[in-house]
C-alpha cells in the first residue's frame, strides 16, 4: 500500500511536480495549544457545506422550482421517494449546522485576533463566504414554498426594497416583479443552486489559499507567552496529523447528523397561500431571529428614518465595521489586545443571544 | 539596414496617444453595449395592475358579525370585516411596515399583522407597533346578494 502511494507520486512527480503539491500540503502546520478547539471549526463548516452539495445535488433530481409544483415535489421527496426523508432532513439540519459552526468559527477567529496582518484578506474572504451562507439560507429557506417561508420571504425582500437609492430596483430584482409569487421562486431557485455555489466555490478557493498560504494564526496570548519564554512553540503539521483528527470530527458529524434526520425529521408545513393572512407565531430561520425581534422593538418612526431603515442601517453598519475589523484594530497587529473590539465582540455575541432568546419566549 | 527609432522610449508620439484613445473608448463602449442587456434582462418587464376597480369580496350572509375575510383585490389580498354591528369594512391587507398580510382579530376587534405584532384599529389605522402608516380604505356596497369593495378613487 505504502509502495503502492509511493510509486504513484513518483509517477505523477516526474509529469508535474506533485512532490512540490505535498510540500505546500506539508508546510502547514497547526499551532497547539489551550485554544486548538477553535482550529476544528472552519474544517467542521467546510465538512458540512460538502455534505450540503452532495445533499443538494440528490434533491434536485426530484425537485421541482415552480409554485404548482414545489410544494408538491417536496412533499413527494418527503413521503415517497426511498430515503428522501433522510436526504432532505440532513441537507436542513446540516444547513443549520453549518451556519452554527460558520458563527463558531468566526466569533473564535474574531477573540483570538486571527484577523491581524497578514491575514486581513482570509478574514474578509470569510466574512464574504459567511453572507453567501446566509444568502444559501434565505434562499432555500422559500424552497419548499410554503406558508413560513413565503412570508419570510416577503418580508426579508421588503427590507431589501428600504434601503434609500437602489432598493427599489433590489427589490424588483430579488422577487422578480413587485410582489413574492413563481418569479421569485424562479429566481431563489437560480440563486440557490447557481449563482450562489459558483461564488461559494470560487471565495472558498481563495479562503483556502490564503490559509495554506500564509499558515495558522497563533494567538495573541499564546504568542507573548512564547516571546517572554514561558512557554515553547508547539505545533503538528496539518497533513497529515491535524487532518486526521478533524476527520474524526466529520466522522462524528455525519453520525450526528443521521441521528438529527431521523429523530426529528424537518417539517414541510402547509403550501404557502398569496390570499391567506400571515399566521400567529411566524418567524424566521433561528440566525434571522435577533433581526427580526429587533424590528418588532423598532417604533414606526426613528428621528426621521422610518423604524425599518433605522434598523436595517444600524445593522449595516456594525457588520461593515465587523468586514474592516482587520483594518480597525490596527494595534492587534503588534500583538495587544485591543479592548474595545473584544468589548464590541462580546456586545454583537450577547445581543445576538439574549435578543434571539427573547423572540423564542 | 536599421532604421532609427524617431521617439525615445518612453514616451508616446502624439498620433499613438490618438489611437489608444479610440480603441479604448472603442473597447470600453463595446463592453457596456455587453452589460447593457445584461442588466435589462434581470429586470422583469412590468405587470398591467389589474384595472378592475371593484370585486365581488364575499356573499351576504357568508361572514358571521365580528369576523374577517381575506379576499383577492387585483394581484393583492384585501381584509373584509364585518364589525359587531354586522356593518361591513374593507382595507388593504397589505401590512405598511414589512408586506406581510394582515388578518381581523375578534378578541382584540383590531386588525393584527402576526410578523411583527403591528395593530390598526377598525378605521385602519395604526395603532400600535411598528407599521408606519394606516392600511388604506376600500368602499364597500352590497348589491343584491354580493358584498362589493370598491377603490376609493
Amino acid at each position: 500500500m505504502a509502495t503502492l502511494y509511493r510509486k504513484t507520486l513518483n509517477w505523477l512527480d516526474e509529469r508535474f511536480g506533485a512532490g512540490s503539491v505535498e510540500e505546500f500540503l506539508r508546510h502547514k502546520t497547526v499551532p497547539v495549544s489551550r485554544h486548538i478547539i477553535w482550529y476544528y471549526l472552519g474544517g467542521m463548516t467546510l465538512f458540512l457545506f460538502i455534505i450540503q452539495v452532495l445533499t443538494g445535488i440528490l434533491l434536485l433530481l426530484y425537485y421541482r422550482p415552480t409554485p404548482n409544483d414545489a410544494f408538491e415535489s417536496v412533499q413527494y421527496i418527503m413521503t415517497q421517494v426511498r430515503f428522501g426523508w433522510l436526504i432532505r432532513s440532513v441537507h436542513s439540519w446540516s444547513a443549520n449546522l453549518m451556519i452554527f459552526t460558520a458563527f463558531v468559527h468566526m466569533f473564535s477567529v474574531y477573540f483570538l485576533k486571527a484577523y491581524r496582518k497578514p491575514r486581513e484578506l482570509t478574514w474578509i474572504s470569510g466574512m464574504l463566504l459567511f453572507f453567501i451562507l446566509l444568502g444559501f439560507g434565505f434562499s432555500g429557506y422559500l424552497l419548499p414554498w410554503n406558508t413560513l417561508a413565503f412570508f419570510a420571504t416577503k418580508v426579508g425582500t421588503e427590507m431589501a426594497g428600504s434601503i434609500p437609492g437602489i432598493g427599489k430596483w433590489l427589490l424588483v430584482f430579488l422577487r422578480g416583479g413587485e410582489e413574492v409569487t413563481g418569479a421569485t421562486l424562479t429566481r431563489f431557485f437560480g440563486f440557490h443552486v447557481a449563482v450562489l455555489p459558483g461564488l461559494a466555490t470560487l471565495l472558498l478557493a481563495i479562503h483556502l489559499f490564503l490559509v495554506q498560504r500564509l499558515g495558522m494564526s497563533v494567538p495573541p496570548s499564546v504568542e507573548r507567552a512564547i516571546a517572554e519564554g514561558r512557554t515553547a512553540q508547539r505545533s503538528m503539521p496539518f497533513f497529515p496529523s491535524f487532518l486526521l483528527r478533524d476527520m474524526i470530527g466529520w466522522y462524528a458529524a455525519l453520525g450526528v447528523l443521521g441521528g438529527l434526520a431521523a429523530i426529528f425529521p424537518w417539517e414541510l408545513g402547509a403550501k404557502a397561500d398569496a390570499f391567506a393572512a400571515a399566521p400567529a407565531g411566524i418567524r424566521p430561520e433561528w440566525y434571522f431571529l435577533f433581526m427580526f425581534q429587533t424590528l418588532k422593538y423598532l417604533p414606526a418612526k426613528i428621528l426621521f428614518l422610518e423604524g425599518e431603515l433605522a434598523g436595517l442601517l444600524g445593522f449595516g453598519a456594525v457588520a461593515a465595521v465587523w468586514v474592516l475589523v482587520p483594518f480597525l484594530d490596527r494595534r492587534a497587529g503588534f500583538g495587544r489586545l485591543t479592548r474595545f473590539f473584544t468589548g464590541l465582540g462580546i456586545f454583537a455575541l450577547g445581543y445576538i443571544v439574549v435578543v434571539s432568546a427573547l423572540a423564542l419566549r | 539596414m536599421e532604421t532609427a527609432d524617431p521617439t525615445p522610449r518612453g514616451t508616446v508620439q502624439p498620433g499613438r496617444r490618438w489611437v489608444n484613445l479610440l480603441l479604448g473608448s472603442g473597447v470600453v463602449a463595446s463592453i457596456i453595449s455587453f452589460i447593457y442587456p445584461a442588466l435589462r434582462y434581470i429586470i422583469p418587464p412590468p405587470v398591467a395592475e389589474s384595472p378592475s376597480r371593484f370585486v365581488v369580496a364575499a356573499k351576504v350572509g357568508e361572514l358571521k358579525n365580528n369576523s374577517g375575510k381575506i379576499f383577492k383585490f387585483g394581484s393583492r389580498p384585501a381584509l373584509l370585516v364585518r364589525l359587531v354591528d354586522g356593518s361591513y369594512r374593507a382595507f388593504s391587507a397589505v401590512c405598511t411596515h414589512l408586506n406581510c398580510t394582515v388578518q381581523y382579530r375578534s378578541d382584540l376587534r383590531e386588525i393584527w399583522c402576526a410578523c411583527h405584532n403591528g395593530l390598526y384599529d377598525l378605521g385602519g389605522r395604526n395603532v400600535s407597533g411598528p407599521p408606519p402608516r394606516p392600511l388604506e380604505i376600500f368602499e364597500v356596497h352590497i348589491q343584491g346578494e354580493d358584498v362589493v369593495v370598491t377603490r376609493t378613487a
